[in-house]
């Protein structure tokens, strides 16, 4: 009977101090948080995605909350985490459209004549460290699918040798566009949906002999374009989101059918 | 009481009975945290910091509490209360005092609290009958050789994720089979220390 009592006693006793030496040291050493810190990062996704260049959600909350990030810093969040943030802060978050990838490359496997020699791991940037002849574009999709892998949301996947978007699931955090070795993939604005699926700056006759999807640089859409927003880099059509009418009419005269209407 | 040299605890703790490759104690931080050689590296030294802090209050509590009591059965009780309230109290005062420390050591201080490597090292000293300097610096040698194994684990897993494995060895069962490489190589110290 003795021996429980003492037990009971001394756990007793030792809880008490515990207790007691955490209420003191919690209270003696507490640091003092700003308490907009706590509140935005309530409001961040939470993903530590990394996107927005900070080590993670606390990082960049603790950054917004001191002022050195702008609230609309993270891009998973978009344009309502913005908004919820901005009123914690007192400021307005400004007009943020969401953003998705595109992978600026058309070229599956009926359309380019694959005569690569690569046999090394499948992974993307290791293939284009390795110099070797993966396949004959030396601009497209080279469907390893690295920036599969590294998306957070699971929204890429490799069709048919060639990287595709899933537009609902993207959470624009650019993780895929850091990581695509030949820079195919950007981030543009959800609405804008007339973009030019190549990244070939190799002259017409190289480009039809390698990809039968390739912008050839015959300058029919500019042509066609109402709005003058279209402009040749190179032999390469680039459109101009900003003077974009959205009519389409480019599209409709592209020989290779490069430029794309809807969204994929 | 035992009468062992520090060194040859030293020695015996961090690599003849390492206490992951040997004794299959906080394998699952092993495993779990050696996917980068830093993080690795900030969970050893964080395990090297709470395991000695840890054994010394352990001693000092069986010493003076628990043995002259007879309460020898609840120890494991006690030690995992104290442990843990412990490390809750060191990172408090580290963020106060040092954020630096408290920065390089991160989340891996709350994490190491339920580690069992910790609770397994101040029962392990009280069951050898170790004296207080003894077991700090069992502790320490612990604690040491944790830190070898995981970033020699980290080290590994880097080279392998480099190379073109078969599917089925993929990810986890290639990392088991490192582990238990490691093991058995670390066998070889067996003769050094008794």
């Amino acid at each position: 009977m003795n021996i429980i009592l003492i037990t009971t006693l001394v756990i007793a006793v030792i809880g008490v101090c515990v207790g007691a030496g955490l209420v003191f040291t919690g209270k003696k050493f507490a640091v003092a948080v700003d308490e907009r810190e706590v509140a935005v990062r309530e409001k961040l996704p939470g993903n530590n995605c990394g996107a927005c260049g900070y080590a993670g959600c606390d990082a960049l909350a603790a950054a917004i909350a001191k002022g050195e990030a702008p609230v609309n810093a993270c891009p998973v969040g978009g344009a309502a985490a913005a908004e919820a943030i901005g009123d914690i802060m007192g400021t307005t978050a400004g007009a943020m459209e969401r953003k998705v990838a595109f992978v600026a490359c058309k070229g599956t496997c009926d359309v380019t004549k694959n005569q690569g020699n690569y046999i090394g791991i499948k992974d993307c940037r290791t293939a284009v460290l390795s110099g070797m002849n993966i396949t004959d574009c030396n601009w497209g999709c080279l469907g390893f699918g690295s920036c599969a892998e590294v998306c957070p949301e699971q929204a890429i996947s490799v069709r048919n040798g060639v990287a595709v978007v899933n537009r609902k699931r993207c959470v624009s955090c650019g993780l895929c566009a850091k990581t695509c070795p030949r820079g195919l993939i950007s981030l543009i604005p959800e609405s804008r949906i007339i973009r030019v699926q190549c990244s070939n700056r190799d002259k017409g006759p190289i480009v039809r002999k390698v990809c039968s999807a390739g912008c050839i640089g015959c300058g029919l859409c500019v042509k066609q374009c109402e709005s003058e927003a279209i402009e040749f880099d190179g032999t390469l059509a680039r459109i101009n989101p900003e003077k974009c009418i959205l009519c389409g009419k480019c599209a409709e005269k592209c020989p290779a059918k490069v430029i794309m209407t809807t969204p994929v | 009481m035992n009468e062992k040299s520090l060194i040859m605890i030293i020695v015996g703790t961090a690599l003849v009975n390492n206490v992951v490759l040997n004794q299959f104690l906080g394998i699952c931080s092993f495993l779990g945290v050696s996917k980068q050689m830093k993080a690795s590296i900030s969970l050893g030294g964080a395990v090297i910091f709470v395991m000695t802090i840890a054994s010394a209050v352990a001693s000092l509590l069986y010493d003076y509490v628990l043995a002259p009591l007879g309460m020898d059965f609840m120890k494991t009780i006690i030690f995992i209360l104290v442990i843990a309230a412990l490390v809750q109290i060191v990172e408090m005062f580290l963020k106060k005092k040092s954020p630096s420390v408290y920065k390089a050591l991160g989340i891996y201080l709350p994490l190491i609290t339920t580690n069992c490597a910790v609770l397994g090292v101040a029962l392990t000293n009280v069951q050898d009958g170790y004296n207080f300097i003894q077991c700090v610096t069992s502790g320490v040698g612990t604690a040491v050789g944790y830190t070898i194994a995981i970033v020699l684990l980290a080290g590994i897993r880097s080279r392998i994720n480099e190379k073109d494995l078969p599917a089925p060895l993929r990810g986890a069962p290639i990392v088991m089979i490192a582990a238990a490489l490691m093991s058995i190589a670390f066998m070889g110290f067996g003769g050094l220390v008794l």
